[in-house]
């Protein structure tokens, strides 16, 4: 458990302990494959990429709509900061320079989050001005938002207008009773209603919003507070309802419960849960879902890369009087995030290697369409991860309406295989083009814009655009896309030339 | 008519947003509400709504000085059983 930060000393890194952060590898593998495309390097959800990527918070939404017995509203929301944090109230104008300023200063930046110091959606102006103006000077940046949940259902539309990458929900319970220890009052069409009333309202509020949200393809992250006597055992049957739902993963936390802290909970000496029983109730909920052991919780308004805070970097003064280029600064972005991207896809590849390929039957469905006989650059066969120049062996398949037929590897002249005289270039890529010359597509990783024309020029049509796919799927489709464009009625290109 | 902020304001900024005349005023050390712009919400509202949502009981007073949350209306324990 993160020792609470005692009020008013902001300056403290937000550190969470590599490895203990986030998801291991192996998780995200097991993840469904559309989500696990967009979790795979997200900088918060994905071990790997949170070293190399920046995000950020800013304080723009202070209003919250809701009580929660261990808040303390003098201070930053407990769902989102430790406790006793107070952060600087930005404008949406000042929340969008200072953005813009990081973004400028640390080209890793790639999620800009508001998750309070209230609840982002108890303050919708502030909050979708900030996502609406960033969205247009910084499309590269993904954005997110925390909230209670009361407010989502009215928000949903424009959550999903300004491409919100994923919402955080706090979800305590499904069971108005437990609701109702938990939240005292909510703030509600105008008036203030309590206990087990308010509890119902906002409990449908957020599962409804769950649904919409899932519903329109946005990534939900649901966030539980562990309060022993209270919502422990019941968290099991949370866990279950919201993956059934659709959210992606769970995260338990602890509840952080100190006198000193002013809460309701702490006063009255409510105590939070202990180290093992956590892990034990964090065990039982990931037997239902892929729930990622979340590092501590961040503050706020965070900045910087997730475990080391550069805030007194960035304070309004200083953001003020900065100069900042947008568009090199998005430049530069996009350049270190493909650079980084790759890295990671060859990491991944890497692991894939150790699980053996299954080929798969296609359904005989088209009977139209002679084989097709295409190379691929892989290092296991399994998944498009191998740069053609890079390539030591392609392997070869022969794809048609009814199978995938392995016809074995061939091996390849590197044509750039880091040979310290590269003038040998020519000969070996025209020695690889003589053995692929019975291929009629190259799928590859990437490929560079030399050998792209020799191999067109050879009747190989080079396709970079099923990078790191499964081999089976990209071949399929690559043989549909050639179906599709009217390609497969006649004599291969090779067979034309002769 | 109007209503007023007084110590014990947490400035957590709930009320500002909500109040339909804009009276209430982001201010050190507490946050303020125009007595000339407030109306008490009866021309918009069925309650008041800064105090329909401020999360402190006793700092939003009438001009009698009466809380519109007095002690113990919005501490769980009150509601009980
Ligand atoms: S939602 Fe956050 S700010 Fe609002 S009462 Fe709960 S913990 Fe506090
Ligand atoms: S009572 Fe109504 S008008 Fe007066 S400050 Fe509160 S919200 Fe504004
Ligand atoms: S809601 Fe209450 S505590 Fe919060 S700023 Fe307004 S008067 Fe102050």
């Amino acid at each position: 458990m993160p020792t609470p930060t005692p009020p008013n000393t902001a300056a403290k890194a937000s550190g969470c302990a590599s490895g203990r952060c986030g998801s291991s590898a192996s998780q995200i593998d097991e993840l469904d494959a559309s989500v696990a495309q967009r979790v795979q390097d997200h900088p918060c959800y994905s071990e790997e990429a949170h070293k190399y990527f920046a995000r950020m918070h800013v304080a723009v939404a202070p209003a919250c709509n809701i009580q929660c017995n261990y808040c303390n509203r003098k201070y930053d929301c407990s769902n989102e900061s430790r406790p006793g944090v107070v952060s600087e109230v930005l404008t949406a104008a000042q929340a969008v320079k200072k953005t813009l300023a990081v973004a400028a200063a640390i080209p890793q930046m790639s999620v800009l989050g508001i998750a309070g110091p209230g609840d982002a959606l108890a303050n919708p102006e502030r909050t979708f001005a900030t996502f609406a103006e960033l969205s247009q000077r910084a499309p590269d940046l993904k954005l997110c938002l925390s909230t209670n949940g009361l407010m989502l259902p009215q928000y949903v539309d424009q959550i999903a207008a300004y491409h919100v990458d994923h919402v955080t929900i706090t979800i305590n319970c499904i069971d108005p009773d437990i609701g109702a220890q938990i939240y005292p009052w909510i703030f509600w069409k105008h008036r203030r209603i309590t206990g087990r009333e308010a509890a119902e309202v906002l409990i449908a509020q957020q599962q409804q919003g769950l649904e919409m949200l899932v519903a329109r393809g946005i990534l939900v992250k649901v966030n539980s507070v562990m309060i022993p006597g209270i919502n422990d055992q019941h968290l099991k049957e949370v866990s279950r309802i919201v993956r059934a739902k659709g959210a992606f993963l769970h995260n338990v936390m602890p509840l952080i419960s100190d006198p000193a802290h002013g809460t309701h909970f702490g006063l009255i000496g409510q105590r939070g849960p202990t180290p093992q029983e956590l892990k034990t109730l964090q065990d039982e909920c990931a037997g239902d879902m892929n729930m990622m052991r979340h590092c501590q919780q961040c503050r706020a308004d965070a900045v910087g890369m997730l475990g080391e805070d550069r805030g007194a970097e960035f304070t309004l003064e200083k953001v003020e009087a900065m100069q900042i280029d947008e568009h090199a600064a998005m430049g530069r972005r996009l350049a270190l995030r493909a650079a980084i991207h790759a890295e990671l896809a060859e990491k991944r590849a890497a692991r894939h290697a150790a699980s053996a390929q299954v080929i798969e039957l296609p359904r005989p469905a088209a009977t139209l369409g002679r084989p097709v006989r295409m190379a691929v650059a892989s290092s296991t066969g399994a998944v498009i991860d191998t740069h053609f120049g890079h390539a030591k062996h392609f392997h070869i398949f022969e794809v048609s309406a009814e199978e995938i037929r392995a016809l074995g590897t061939c091996a390849a002249a590197q044509y750039c295989g880091g040979e310290a005289d590269c003038g040998e270039a020519d000969n070996t890529l025209a020695r690889t083009l003589t053995a692929l010359s019975d291929c009629e597509v190259m799928l590859c990783a990437r490929i560079g814009i030399e050998p792209w024309g020799k191999l067109e020029a050879a009747g190989i049509r080079p396709d970079g655009a099923h990078a790191m796919e499964p081999v089976a799927s990209a071949l399929r489709e690559a043989w549909k896309t050639m179906l599709d464009n009217g390609q497969l009625s006649v004599a291969p290109a090779s067979q034309r030339r002769a | 008519m109007a209503l007023e902020i007084v110590a014990g304001c947490v400035n957590c900024w709930a009320c500002v947003a909500l109040c339909p005349h804009q009276a209430i005023l982001e201010a050190q050390p507490h946050f303020l509400i125009d007595s000339d712009r407030c109306t008490e919400c009866i021309d918009a509202h069925a309650t008041p709504q800064c105090a329909a949502i401020c999360p402190i009981e006793g700092v939003i007073i009438d001009e009698l000085g009466t809380p519109l949350n007095p002690l113990g209306s919005l501490s769980p324990a009150a509601r009980d059983g």
